[in-house]
């Protein structure tokens, strides 16, 4: 009998096109997903060397980077409309699949790979962009690249890459109610640490990640990046399919119910060994919150900020604190917000809207609160909330209702948390400037932001009926 | 991409973890659509205040460190974004090398598509290098071809350096090219798989 193997293993040899000893693995690319920000000068070199993209059939193009979530007609900032104008150019001389702004298909890039059934199991993606891990939700493998490699996949639909080692995150039992993917991300990465999966693709394991919705799925393994890793995925289920079913670029009929079978054969075979696995207790996670600047500086809400006398990396801390304007020992609770911002590739699903919808319902953003947006992840989230009156309820209550785009979790556009503001972030990152120069990110799910925004500092959602009364 | 075999120049020590790559290059330059002109805003938020004035209390902005070539760092340099303007901006300043316990991966490749040399070793040994550039200008001569690092006391330390890149760094091989010598095997790939366009 052959050798039980991970899915990671499976995906890898499906898609080696050139092997030598000693060398990286030539691996073929069945998606490559582009954008404004990281494709320019890819094409460029492309044209200097007089190349070709070699299958424009499997790349598709998107806007989401740098476009105004409101307003979207005038750009004031030249620099950035050239570089959009760049890609419309760029995709029509090449023959490339463009959604511009005002495309129904509009959308951050990991958003609409899964809406569009771009995104499908057994697949090789790449993108310009560190997220692109999102797309393992679907049990793809799917990891950023930068601007050298985008054009090396324009040209030959092809990447040399060193066959990663495989690591088991399991997750044990399941999550309490009111945690979330996010929290479950986040506590990991706490846990474990902003490079423990340096050299690794992550498959994630365990009851609560079988219980989670794809869009929870794909939270978890939007932030492996946050883990200092290659790729994250999960297996295809049952759960996997269904999302699939009928989405545009699935096969139809009997022909996806045959995909669908070879798609749920590529789940990690039982008794695969994995390099390393680490297990984390799933029921022990609380709603978290980071503290400090990188991913890993995070607690649980109950939690405090930390004592400089218990840390081994006092420095690292010390500086992290100044930057935050917090002290040491705060209780999370205790800080207070001045900027909410929900959306990101991260948390800008429907799923995510939904829930932070539920929590807003009737309510009103904090006096405090100068600004609070919700930034769909697409279009068609966007549209589909409308439907269901969520815009609405967020109006209602205060916050702003925006066009789809990365928007405030990196700031590239004019949605900025300004120097010393706070801001609760649905997002990925909290270092130093993301969200602006000299603004404070902390990292939540879409329910502690809401909550947030409400409260006017962090409380534990699930207390916080009782905190409002 | 320049071949890269010798590189003898001054250290800078950055004596940081997991410095990522928002920090290496804000957002706000990521908008030009060329490679060039990206060494100016190096480090920006750290190097420069609200105002565009140099800080004092970052320390790259210290002239002795101002013909530096050779970057020593933490563990998890460039972690974060995918963004090549990182390498970019820091070959256009002015390293050529860059010495850490660890890298991001996307980081390192992008580094070494563009000739940066990045080199792995041993924290004591880059904390040893890094004291003495922090008291005075300190040098290093390394050898890519023999793997190895001469410093100002005539220690020789060796480094591993993985073999499929040394070959393309010591020549300054064009990565596209090489792959496209191999485009029957490409084609072949999509054949047999049924990827026909």
């Amino acid at each position: 009998m052959e050798r039980p193997k991970t899915i990671i293993e499976k995906i890898w040899e499906n898609h080696v096109v050139h092997r030598e000893e000693g060398k990286q693995d030539l691996l073929y690319i069945d998606l490559h997903l582009i954008h404004e920000v990281t494709s320019p000068q890819a094409f460029e070199g492309l044209r200097i060397n007089n190349r070709k993209v070699r299958r424009p059939d499997l790349t598709f193009a998107t806007m989401d980077h740098n476009v105004p979530t409101i307003n979207r007609e005038v750009i004031h900032d030249e620099v950035a409309k050239k570089q959009l104008e760049t890609l419309k150019k760029n995709c029509e001389e090449f023959g490339i699949q463009l959604a511009d702004m005002f495309h129904p298909d509009q959308g951050i890039v990991h958003v609409i790979g899964p809406q569009l059934g771009l995104t499908q199991p057994g697949k090789t993606i790449v993108c310009g962009d560190s997220h692109t891990s999102t797309h393992g939700a679907f049990g793809a493998i799917a990891f950023g690249i930068g601007t050298s490699e985008v054009e090396h996949v324009l040209a030959t639909q092809t990447i040399w890459q060193k066959k990663p080692k495989t690591l088991n995150v399991h997750v044990e039992g399941d999550l309490g109610p009111g945690v979330t993917a996010k929290d479950l991300i986040l506590a990991i990465i706490a846990k474990f640490g902003v490079s423990f999966g340096q050299g690794y693709i992550i498959e994630y394991t365990g009851d609560a990640i079988r219980n989670l919705s794809m869009e929870g799925r794909m939270t978890v393994c939007n932030m492996s990046i946050e883990a200092g890793a290659r790729a994250g995925l999960i297996s295809p289920d049952e759960k996997t399919i269904e999302y699939l079913r009928g989405k545009r670029y699935v096969p139809k009929g009997e022909e996806f119910e045959r995909v669908a079978e070879e798609w749920l054969a590529l789940a990690t075979d039982k008794g695969a060994v994995y390099d390393k696995t680490v297990t984390i207790q799933a029921e022990e996670i609380e709603p978290q919150v980071t503290w400090g600047t990188n991913p890993g500086m995070c607690v649980p809400i109950s939690g405090r900020t930390p004592d400089l006398s218990k840390v081994e990396n006092k420095d690292e801390v010390k500086r992290a604190l100044k930057y935050m304007g917090l002290e040491e020992n705060t209780p999370m609770t205790d800080i207070e917000i001045d900027h909410v911002f929900i959306g990101s590739c991260t948390n800008s699903r429907l799923t995510d809207l939904r829930k932070a919808a539920e929590i807003v319902r009737g309510r009103k953003v904090h006096p405090n609160i100068k600004r609070a947006i919700v930034v769909p992840g697409s279009w068609v989230v966007k549209t589909q909330a409308e439907k269901e009156g969520i815009d609405q309820i967020f109006k209602d209550a205060g916050f702003e209702w925006r066009d789809s785009g990365c928007s405030m979790c990196l700031g590239m556009n004019e949605d900025i948390v300004p120097p010393g503001g706070r801001c609760a972030s649905t997002s990925n990152r909290n270092f130093e400037g993301r969200q602006g120069t000299g603004a404070r990110t902390h990292l939540v799910s879409p329910e502690m932001a809401a909550a947030a925004a409400i409260a006017g500092h962090f409380v534990d959602v699930r207390k916080f009926q009782e905190v409002l009364q | 991409m320049e071949a890269i075999r010798n590189h003898t120049g001054f250290i800078y020590p950055l004596n940081r973890d997991n410095v990522d790559t928002d920090q290496i290059i804000p957002k706000q330059f990521l908008k030009r659509i060329e490679r060039t002109g990206f060494g100016k805003f190096l480090f920006y938020n750290w190097r420069f205040d609200e105002k565009g004035n140099k800080r004092k209390d970052f320390s790259l902005n210290d002239p002795k460190y101002s013909r530096a070539t050779i970057l020593l760092t933490g563990h998890n340099f460039g972690c974060g974004s995918s963004r090549e303007h990182a390498p970019w901006a820091l070959l256009d300043y002015g390293f050529k090398v860059i010495i850490a316990p660890s890298f991001a991966d996307i980081f390192y490749n992008n580094s070494l598509k563009n000739g940066i040399l990045l080199i792995e070793m041993d924290e004591r040994q880059i904390r040893s290098w890094m004291e003495k550039a922090e008291r005075s200008q300190y040098h290093l001569q390394i050898d890519l071809e023999k793997q190895q690092i001469r410093d100002e006391e005539n220690n020789i330390v060796r480094f591993n350096f993985p073999e499929e890149h040394k070959e393309k760094l010591l020549n300054g091989w064009d990565e596209i090219d090489l792959t496209l010598k191999l485009n029957d095997k490409i084609a072949a790939f999509e054949k047999a798989g049924g990827i026909i366009a």
